[in-house]
């Protein structure tokens, strides 16, 4: 029979439900994956074993007194670590959080709690979501398990890695530029970031909030489909979050995709593509062609400066979010300096990492009198130009189909002198982040025995289509179901 | 030629910031409860402590406070109200930005009226904006500093005059505050208590030649907790600045606290630069829309403001305008004063007795008129007693005293401490009592020496322990001398 830590998270949910195993067995399984995997992998910065036996253990006794439970009981899960958890600590990646523990749950994690998931773990990111290989943690880099010697993506690199070698069914990441779907690609398994709104950010520590969203990553689409599920909807705590038409993970599995109109823009497949991803690329778009849709070139002319406004935009709101890490209430606070700018000073400097500092920097210079509407302002119009062009495009199409990352995985400290090639890792999926649109990563293919990851995005609020299409592709192909081969 | 050369003369110009907590029961973007004082951080949350991953939403009742301020203020309401995050680093602040708006405040172009010395004026006002409090910093005994964080997070309002300034005096800024205050507790915005802190003024002072176009270097003046404390800051800085020009001297741009004991400025922060506060949009809020519909009905519910009730308290009861001002001055003076004189139907004695005796009970034990335990109902009781010769204006005063001291209605007081004698027969015979033990001063007061009346009236006093109505023993006295010496 297939272990426990390969079966879906779907699987997982109804063989708990049916009592074919306990909730324990599935929790006690997974930890011993994460006890034989991390010490290859570093997913995780912090494990929280008592805490998940105790939540399995609840989940059973309800089930044998006929209670009901939670419609993801029992499902073990990692939560990316700039998602607050209350009494675990939180660190975000960051030195000048190390430590910290929140005294409150984020939405997403009380309502994962209230379904029954268990947390097994916080998973492992880049400094405050700033990066694309999670080298970026001051806790060190996880290794991609398909290739320990290279970056899994990032910053939701942990979660992505945790997901793959099967310490976890599903995690949640957060995506600002393409912080889901980039490590879900690079770690062969399905990331989505849904809809600016459609998930509550109250208790995701805040990098740039205007972009930040949180989104699920699972090794099928029906299982990210159900984690989005159980965390989406409205929440009073969370200004910008919306009173969006409830989605609804059945109705994104019925698998038709007959007369889908996918666009396919072609400033995504050109230069700086790497020729084995522009052709599963294409593999892909034909396969889906094979179903029923309908496939078509289309531009989005001003989608190739999104990677130029959101080195305004995402630094600018960050400098002001990391503000409060001043050494005065939580977090690190350094020795030395005189009076509070002092201490704040030296705080900031010994806390916060190279790339932080910097994007803070670039951040408070954007936002600077006399620079101002030369960046930030001038910023948010090329922003609403960028949202206009895929408007225009969404009146022709239903879904686009661009690569996920112009390149599989690169080697750990390959990239860490060239920040531009860093970057351009995240040029597909940054346009997504501009526009508020969803966009979901899924397996389409293998170079050198590392994955390739297909991108599908969709209109705002549309997951469902968008979540129909992968599944349909994902149905048709193989790819979602290999698995790295890793310290077994 | 030396010797006629004129002194220059300099005429001042005052701006005015004013910050008013608003009166909502929770803060501005978290569920905690807005209330001066109690324990240090013990109204905290997430939110207001800035903690990581913690998110504002938007207190709607304080941005129709606002907007029914800057209605009262005759402001152009902005169809919405839009905020912005303004970045410094503080102890007390912690998120490290401050939730405020920028570009477009709730309330723009509005006026007030003062009348001062020099007459009446109008005051024009730029802009009613919406914001959050900060913490408070301490300095502990040890010599730490530590933060208490209830206040961070009260809901902020700021009203900022227009420039050029339209004051130039002390008198002005101190009439400008007063009517301010005025108008925000008539409509129910703010509690106006300057000692606590809930209403802070920060007046710009500058001065120039007169007939002089351009204007001198500003200074900023804070810790100013009084009224009395306005009108000592401003007439002290201005003096200092002309006294400063008139050395030869410059004024530097800067802060100064205002030091009450001392009874001047003091310097405290130099601003050489201008703050760098790199505003931007907030983007945890989204705009909250102030349709037309909205700004009408709150409007509609506007009390009636102390401008239309000072109007009215001169023609209905006949008051002086400087009179009816101070009646005014909030709307619980202005409820109080109308129910005591309706109740009573002596306006005059009941503003009289509210200016003098109220005033000053108020004024020594530290209270708002709202907390005084005695009403207005006591208040017309007491003044229909001295009215109709129950008790002398002397008694009281007594009377009134305890009734403000216990809220015990002062009739019982009356009651208990005796009441006044009026009766000719039972006054007769004191005073024949009196005359038999003085003859001799009695002859005297006789034979014309109008000194030895006092003197009378003291005995008979001393003989009734205070409770002899003073008029009729004098028309007593007055008829038994007319009646000749016996
Ligand atoms: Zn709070």
């Amino acid at each position: 029979m297939e272990p426990l830590t390969q079966r879906s998270l779907r699987d997982l949910r109804d063989a708990v439900r049916s009592g074919e195993v306990s909730a324990r067995e599935v929790a006690q399984a997974h930890l011993n994956r994460i006890a034989e995997a991390e010490p290859s992998v570093s997913a995780l910065l912090a494990v929280t074993a008592d805490d998940a036996l105790t939540q399995a253990d609840a989940v059973d006794l309800a089930r044998s007194r006929g209670d009901a439970i939670g419609a993801l009981a029992g499902v073990p899960i990692a939560l990316k670590d700039v998602i607050c958890t209350r009494g675990v600590a939180t660190t975000c990646g960051s030195r000048i959080l190390s430590g910290w523990k929140p005294p409150y749950d984020a939405t997403v994690t009380a309502r994962l709690r209230a379904a029954g998931a268990v947390m097994l773990g916080k998973a492992n990111c880049d400094e405050f979501a700033m990066g694309s290989s999670t080298e970026n943690s001051a806790y060190g880099p996880t290794r991609n398990p398909w290739n320990l010697a290279c970056v899994p993506g990032g910053s939701s690199g942990g979660s992505a890695a945790a997901v793959a070698v099967g310490e976890v069914a599903g995690s949640l990441g957060s995506d600002t530029g393409g912080s889901i779907r980039q490590p879900a690609a690079l770690c062969g398994i399905v990331g989505l970031k849904p809809t600016y709104g459609r998930v509550s950010r109250f208790g995701l520590v805040a990098y740039a909030s205007s972009l930040d969203q949180i989104g699920p990553m699972a090794r099928s689409v029906e299982d990210a489909a159900l984690l989005l599920d159980a965390i989406a909807g409205l929440d009073p705590l969370d200004a910008t979050s919306v009173d969006a038409p409830p989605f609804r993970a059945e109705s994104a599995m019925r698998g038709d995709i007959r007369g889908l109109r996918i666009g396919v823009p072609t400033e995504f497949m050109g230069d700086g593509v790497d020729g084995p991803v522009a052709s599963a690329v294409r593999a892909a778009v034909e396969a889906l062609c094979a179903l029923g849709a309908t496939a078509e070139e289309c531009s989005l002319p001003t989608a190739r400066h999104s990677l130029a406004t959101y080195y305004i935009l995402a630094p600018a709101e960050a400098s002001s979010n990391l503000a409060r890490y001043d050494g005065v209430r939580f977090g690190v606070r350094a020795a030395g300096g005189f009076g509070h700018a002092g201490m704040t000073e030296a705080s900031r400097e010994a806390g916060f990492g190279a790339e932080t500092k910097q994007r803070i920097l670039v951040g408070t210079y954007a936002l600077s009198a006399g620079y101002y509407d030369a960046y930030y302002l001038q910023a948010q119009k090329v922003r609403t130009l960028i949202r206009r062009d895929f408007d225009a495009a969404f009146k022709r199409f239903d879904v686009l189909v661009t690569p996920t990352s112009p390149t599989v995985a690169f080697g750990i400290g390959e990239r860490s002198d060239d920040p531009l090639a860093m970057k351009l890792a995240d040029v597909c999926t940054l346009p997504a982040n501009m526009a508020g649109i969803p966009g979901v990563s899924i397996p389409c293919g293998m170079d050198r025995g590392l994955p390739i990851g297909l991108q599908i995005m969709g209109r705002s609020f549309d997951e469902e289509t968008t979540l129909r299409a992968a599944h349909a592709y994902e149905q048709a192909t193989h790819w979602h179901t290999l698995r790295p081969e890793v310290a077994c | 030629m030396p010797g006629t050369q004129v002194e220059t003369r300099y005429v001042g110009s005052i701006g005015m910031e004013v910050h008013a907590e608003l009166l909502t029961e929770s803060k501005m973007f978290c569920g905690c409860r807005n209330a001066f004082g109690g324990e240090p951080n013990t109204r905290c949350c997430p939110v207001c402590l800035g903690l990581p991953g913690s998110l504002p939403v938007a207190n709607r009742l304080a941005v129709e406070l606002v907007v029914r301020a800057a209605l009262a203020l005759n402001c152009a309401i902005s169809p919405i109200a839009k905020f912005d995050r303004k970045n410094y680093f503080y102890p007390d602040l912690p998120k490290g930005y401050q939730i405020s708006q920028y570009d477009q405040p709730i309330g723009s172009g509005g006026w007030l009226d003062i009348e001062s010395e020099a007459g009446p004026r109008r005051v024009h006002i730029r802009r009613v904006h919406l914001e959050e409090d900060t913490g408070k910093l301490m300095h502990l005994p040890t010599g730490d500093s530590a933060v208490d964080y209830n206040r961070s997070g009260v809901p902020l309002m700021e009203i900022v005059t227009e420039f050029p300034p339209d004051m130039s005096s002390a008198d002005e800024a101190r009439a400008y505050l007063v009517k301010l205050r005025a108008i925000l507790t008539c409509i129910g915005v703010s509690d106006g208590k300057m000692e606590q802190g809930s209403l802070r003024c920060e007046p710009n002072i500058s001065v120039r030649p007169e007939g002089s176009a351009a204007f001198g270097t500003k200074t900023e003046i804070k810790n100013l907790n009084s009224f009395r404390a306005v009108h000592r800051g401003v007439q002290h800085e201005l003096a200092r600045q002309v006294a400063l020009l008139r050395r030869g001297d410059r004024v530097a741009q800067e802060t100064r606290g205002w030091n009450e004991a001392r009874g001047e400025t003091v310097l405290q922060r130099v601003k050489e630069v201008e703050q760098e506060y790199r505003y931007f949009p907030e983007p945890d809020l989204m705009p909250v829309h102030i349709d037309d519909a909205r700004v009408g009905l709150i409007r509609a519910r506007l009390p009636e403001l102390p401008d239309a009730a000072r109007v009215r308290l001169v023609d209905q009861y006949g008051l002086s305008p400087a009179e009816a001002d101070l009646l005014t001055q909030t709307a619980a003076w202005t409820a109080y004063f109308e129910r005591a004189a309706g109740l009573c139907g002596n306006a005059r004695a009941t503003a009289n007795w509210m200016m003098g005796e109220l005033a000053r009970l108020l004024n020594a034990a530290n209270l708002e008129i709202e907390q005084c335990k005695a009403g207005p109902e006591a208040l017309a009781d007491l003044l229909a007693m001295v009215e109709n010769g129950r008790i002398s204006g002397k008694m009281a005063k007594g009377v009134w005293e305890a009734a403000f001291e216990t809220g015990e209605a002062p009739a019982a007081i009356a009651a208990r401490q005796g009441e006044q004698i009026s009766d000719a027969d039972a006054l007769g015979a004191v005073l024949d009592s009196v005359i038999a033990a003085q003859p001799d001063v009695w002859q005297a007061l006789c034979a014309g020496d109008e000194k030895k009346l006092t003197f009378m009236v003291g005995q008979i006093m001393k003989q009734t322990r205070g409770k002899a109505n003073p008029g009729e023993v004098n028309r007593l006295l007055r008829e038994r001398m007319a009646g000749g010496a016996q």
